[in-house]
């Protein structure tokens, strides 16, 4: 079983978020990247797969050089191979372009994909790549068993979880729950040697103009101070979320 | 030329999201200068959508559609503004929207902009604004595409009635094998409980409550608010509550009406997931909590005291205004 993983690089999920060139782009100055959360859940519940049914896992990311660490520290956690697509990922639609050229060329049976990033959460490369490669597709997925051709997905809905069979090739947008937080692996100091030496191939972008960008952001107004209700007098909350606050 | 969406609906019903997008739309057509059009899939009644602003309504009967299937949804909606010619489709933000959505960008070969909470600062270039960085910041986004496809959010533009009716025409989109490829085995849903996506209040409790045994306060809060649990994430970590109920940036965002925070301190992670709701109360013993800079309301207090007299209250004054 061959098994990609798409890995973004992401500001760490405690990072103050700045903007810079007049709100134009995201400030990285002291902010620590890191794999999105989203991601690797998914990483890890193929490192599962690579020991208990035989599978090689390679890691993929659309982005500059800047990336490489955090692809390296997927290889750390036991990914086979690396592929960095060499390009600045503009937008969704641009990024699941480059991902479907690298699923394409690899002929994989399994792609995990975040079913979001915590930056732009744009959520929807995961379903735009399955559509471009022509696979099946489960989003929201937090639990995957493949038997043979054959993957059960768990998916998360609206009030409960949906259990639906496909058969590969299968792209999942996955979350917690295809493992737990528990289960996530800490790179040891032999995975980060390892990781070293192993493959990290860079491609070039194929080429292909935005769907859409970014082209300036803004951060939520600032809050006003909190009205503070004396825990001996409950009722005057209620007072307030009614007639203040219109909430209730 | 039409705006075209598509409006959810569960059992025959139409869902609120659906009417939202459907107010959402029919103020994007009026910038535009052209009407909407609307697909319903098995609705009982698809001339509700007529108080929406809804001009047209393209209702889909079909038996094969009762279970949700992303693939096929999206070939259906995307057959549908095919035949409009529509240059904008608007769907909404639950996990069935955001499920088709990406599917459906390709199929119409158009950018897409997810996450949406405003009318377009501008139709040309067209640019919308969304929340990013979950919720720690908005994006102004354009989209260059012909076709161009948005994402609202929930409780983001809220509802707008309009007068007029809608024409409702039946539409029988040509459906394969291959669109659905992906079989529903089970579904396990709670009917009785509101989930987190659609309810306008959540009542979510934190490590304070000391443990899962203690959940009863918080359900009894749900109930009478008509409210939907969530839990913190060490709280789904530990196994006290299913994941499932977990709120922040790893877990389900929350975009209700009203937040109210039991026992949770406030991590930037919880917060960021949380941010959207529009009022937010905040119960903890410690009045350092971060929570208390985040939220509109607080009482600094014991869960175990004040939460049975907020439920008192509550059940007043529900008893007064009923």
């Amino acid at each position: 079983m061959k098994i990609l993983v798409c890995i973004s690089h992401v500001p760490d999920t405690t990072s103050k978020i700045n903007f810079t060139e007049g709100d134009t782009k995201f400030d990285t100055n002291g902010v620590q990247f890191v794999i999105n959360p989203n991601d690797e859940f998914g990483l890890t519940r193929a490192m599962w797969f690579k020991e208990k049914q035989g599978a090689t896992v390679d890691v993929v990311n659309v982005g500059g050089a800047e990336t490489e660490p955090t692809l390296r520290k997927a290889l750390a956690i036991g990914a086979d191979n690396a592929i960095r697509v060499d390009a600045v990922a503009t937008d969704g639609f641009f990024v699941a372009k480059q991902l479907a050229k690298v699923a394409k060329d690899g002929g994989y049976d399994v792609i995990i994909a975040g079913r979001e990033s915590i930056d732009y959460n744009g959520g929807m490369v995961p379903g735009m790549l399955a559509t471009l490669i022509d696979a099946n597709f489960v989003n929201t997925c937090i639990g995957l068993e493949i038997e043979g051709t054959t993957a059960t997905a768990t998916r998360e809905i609206d009030g409960g979880k949906e259990v639906s069979t496909t058969q590969l090739p299968l792209v999942i947008g996955g979350q917690k729950g295809l493992v737990e937080e528990s289960d996530l692996r800490i790179p040891n100091m032999r995975g980060i040697m390892m990781a070293r030496k192993k493959p990290l191939n860079v491609v070039a972008a194929e080429a292909s103009g935005a769907a859409a960008k970014s082209v300036k952001f803004e951060k939520p107004a600032p809050k006003g101070e909190v009205t503070l209700v004396s825990a001996d007098n409950v009722g005057e909350l209620v007072t307030l979320l009614h007639n203040e606050a219109k909430a209730i | 030329m039409s705006v075209l969406i598509y409006t959810e609906s569960e059992g025959g019903k139409f869902k609120k999201a659906a009417f939202e997008v459907a107010s959402y739309a029919k103020e994007v057509a009026a910038m535009m200068g052209t009407s909407v059009t609307a697909v319903s899939i098995n609705a009982d009644d698809p001339s509700e959508l007529g108080a929406y602003g809804v001009d047209k309504v393209m209702a889909i009967k079909d038996d094969q559609l009762t279970a949700f299937s992303a693939k096929a949804y999206a070939s259906a909606i995307q057959q549908a503004a095919a035949q409009e010619d529509a240059k904008i489709v608007v769907v909404g933000s639950s996990a069935d929207s955001k499920f088709l959505a990406g599917i459906l960008a390709v199929t119409l070969n158009a950018g897409y902009a997810s996450n949406v909470v405003a009318l377009p600062e501008s139709t040309a270039p067209f640019a919308v604004k969304r929340t990013a960085f979950t919720n720690k910041a908005f994006a102004i986004t354009e989209i260059d595409t012909d076709v161009k496809l948005i994402g609202l959010s929930s409780n983001a533009f809220g509802l707008k009635e309009a007068e007029g009716a809608a024409a409702v025409t039946p539409f029988e989109p040509s459906l394969t094998d291959a669109d659905f490829s992906v079989t529903i085995a089970s579904v396990e849903k709670a009917t009785d409980k509101v989930s987190i996506a659609d309810a306008e209040v959540v009542v979510s409790g934190g490590r304070g409550l000391k443990g899962p045994e203690n959940w009863g306060m918080i359900e009894e809060l749900a109930d009478v608010l008509g409210a939907a649990t969530a839990c913190s994430k060490p709280v789904s970590d530990m196994g006290w509550r299913p994941h499932g109920e977990h709120v922040g940036q790893t877990g389900k965002p929350v975009a209700s009406n009203l937040y109210i925070a039991v026992g949770i301190s406030g991590a930037i992670q919880h917060l960021a997931g949380i941010n959207a709701s529009k009022v937010k109360v905040v119960i903890n013993s410690d009045p350092e909590a971060p929570f208390f800079k985040a939220a509109d309301y607080g009482i600094v207090g014991d869960a175990f005291e004040v939460l049975p007299q907020l439920i008192e209250k509550l059940k007043e004054f529900k008893a007064n205004n009923a």
